[in-house]
């Protein structure tokens, strides 16, 4: 369990979390989202007792952090900074995890399962220097599960790995919480999130946006709509209009529908004799959802209308 | 009432831990590249220098010159090279972890911050002293080995003040070590701890050159290469402070460092 009360940091004159609160249960995994700059990295700097906060707290297990002995048995972490890896380029995997597991008592057996569990077992012997951005997560991933602690905090896991390693990543975590662990997870890249995570705390320009279930967070959003079609397309949507739904015209017999649902659709089309030959639920996805609540405070963001590219 | 997980610890459980932080420090000093090197260097730079001198220069002095020259300080001549190699291996052992993003790692498995940098000054210390110690009294074996029989420059340990400066002068590549350490730990960049602590050594002693000789000898023997020198210094020169008293205030301005760097670590973000 994590529990953030109020977290407030400012660097300088920028406020990076403000005043933030929010809970991450056991059991789960809690998505943690946010557009770049909105406080991801320092709200999981604050929970490890990195960096200290200038008002509020958060609790890893019922105290702060840096107050338990053996930390890594409380919980384990990957934080990710572009460009600088959480280990030195001189020592070897093995090594680096074995500095690691002496400072909290953390036997050498573990250490040797670990590099199996994430697969760097063959590379153990060579220097971290020379891996790839992919072993370097899975390093940084063994790191984190040393002391096979209840609480797992990763930031953007999934960054450098391929296809196969984040179907690994995403089948570790879901077990983890099967296992009754707390995952507190951030990524980028939203569908990998939509299949990850239980609940999200989505955050922007340092404070809380949403906190909810995966669930109930895409069901709240305004952009469920139903796409019906019918060669009656016409009379279907005049119907419709006089029960309050707001249609929109796609096609010649496509109709996109909000304001109502695909049960009460077809029960009014059976009433009038009208035939249907498609309802679908759109249901919104993560991503739609996200963009409609971040689109306010994202911070970098690309002027609307202007081309990625450059023109010629 | 049952014991709960929650329950904070007894004070019994810090001497385990700190002896883990301590052999995970020893861990990381010995799994670098850079600390052999260092120490590698230390150990030839030393060795090297005396042999050479113990071989080339009697046949290069007078009478006169043997008689009156401090030749347990000139068998240690390596120490000027060797303590490049010293000081930039104390700066490493705290601003690698900075470089390499492994202080996250760090202070995730340990946020006793300053039990922390303890542990490594301790780790640091040994190792310095042992490899130090011993580059010293090798070098001044080889050096009375390198000279000819009956040479006026031959010198035993039992002499006075000998075995305090063969010593002595692995202590001073110690405390020179943490007196890196420390720039390190207040500056958390290799390059700007290296810089200033060869500034520190090197500069005030040039400048100080400047001034008029009665200033000098005033202010020139407080500085903390002349006053850390006194340690490996048989036969003193008289405006100099004595061997102890000198590598006292040596030792002062690495303790006074160091303090700095301990203060800074628990007071600033990681």
């Amino acid at each position: 369990m994590i529990e953030a009360k109020g977290l407030t940091k400012r660097y300088g004159g920028t406020v990076a979390v403000d005043d933030l609160s929010f809970t991450v249960p056991p059991g789960q995994v809690t998505g943690f989202l946010g557009p770049n700059g909105a406080g991801k990295s320092t709200t999981m700097r604050l929970i490890l007792g990195l960096d200290a906060p200038d008002s509020g707290s958060v609790t890893v297990g019922g105290r702060p952090y840096a107050a338990w002995r053996r930390p890594l048995f409380q919980a384990g972490a990957l934080l990710e900074v572009s460009g600088s890896k959480a280990f030195h380029g001189g020592r070897t995997a093995r090594n680096h995890l074995l500095c690691l597991a002496d400072s909290n008592g953390i036997s050498r057996a573990r250490v040797d399962e670990v590099l199996d569990l994430v697969g760097l077992r063959s590379m153990a012997r060579r220097r971290a220097g020379g891996f790839s951005l992919g072993m370097s997560q899975r390093l940084g991933i063994a790191a984190a599960l040393l002391g096979d602690a209840p609480v797992l905090i990763l930031d953007e896991p999934v960054n450098g790995l391929d296809p196969e390693g984040v179907v690994w990543i995403r089948t570790l975590l879901r077990t983890l919480a099967a296992e009754g662990r707390t995952v507190l997870l951030s990524s980028h890249l939203m569908s990998e999130m939509a299949m990850t995570a239980d609940r999200l705390v989505i955050i922007g320009r340092g404070r809380l946006i949403a906190e909810a279930a995966m669930a109930e967070f895409l069901a709240a959003g305004s952009g469920s709509s139903v796409t019906v079609r019918s060669p009656q397309a016409r009379e279907l949507a005049a119907l419709l209009a006089t029960r309050g739904a707001t249609v929109t015209r796609q096609d010649e017999d496509t109709l996109a529908v909000t304001g109502s649902t695909p049960e009460e659709i077809g029960e009014l089309a059976r009433a009038d004799g009208l035939t249907l030959t498609g309802l679908t639920a759109d249901q919104a996805t993560l991503e739609d959802r996200y963009m409609e609540l971040t689109r306010d405070t994202a911070d970098y963001r690309a002027a609307p209308g202007e081309p990625a590219t450059m023109r010629k | 009432m049952p014991a709960t997980t929650t329950a904070p610890r007894p004070p019994a459980d810090l001497a385990p831990l700190f002896a883990g932080v301590l052999r995970s420090e020893a861990r990381k000093l010995a799994t670098v590249r850079s600390t052999t090197w260092a120490l590698l260097a230390a150990v030839s730079f030393n060795v090297i220098t005396a042999a050479l001198l113990g071989a080339l220069l009697p046949g290069h002095l007078s009478a006169h010159q043997k008689a009156t020259i401090d030749s347990v300080r000139v068998s240690l001549g390596g120490l000027h090279l060797s303590q490049i190699a010293i000081g930039l291996l104390g700066v490493l052992a705290v601003t690698s972890e900075y470089s390499s993003g492994m202080i996250r790692a760090t202070l995730a498995a340990v946020p006793q911050r300053r039990l922390l940098l303890t542990a490594k000054a301790l780790v640091l210390t040994a190792a310095v002293a042992v490899t130090g110690i011993a580059a010293c009294l090798v070098a001044y074996l080889a050096f009375q080995a390198f000279l000819p029989a009956g040479d006026a420059m031959r010198t035993t340990l039992a002499d006075p003040g000998v075995l305090r400066a063969v010593i002595g002068a692995g202590l001073y590549l110690t405390v020179l070590a943490l007196l890196g350490f420390g720039l390190g730990a207040i500056l958390r960049s290799s390059a700007g701890a290296v810089a200033v602590l060869f500034g520190v050594l090197f500069v005030p002693t040039l400048l100080v050159g400047l001034l008029p000789s009665s200033w000098q000898d005033t202010i020139g023997r407080y500085l903390p290469m002349n006053a850390g020198d006194t340690i490996y210094t048989v036969r003193p020169e008289p405006h100099m402070l004595g061997p102890w008293a000198g590598f006292g205030v040596f030792c002062l301005y690495a303790a006074a460092v160091l303090a700095a760097g301990f203060v800074l670590i628990g007071r600033r973000d990681a």
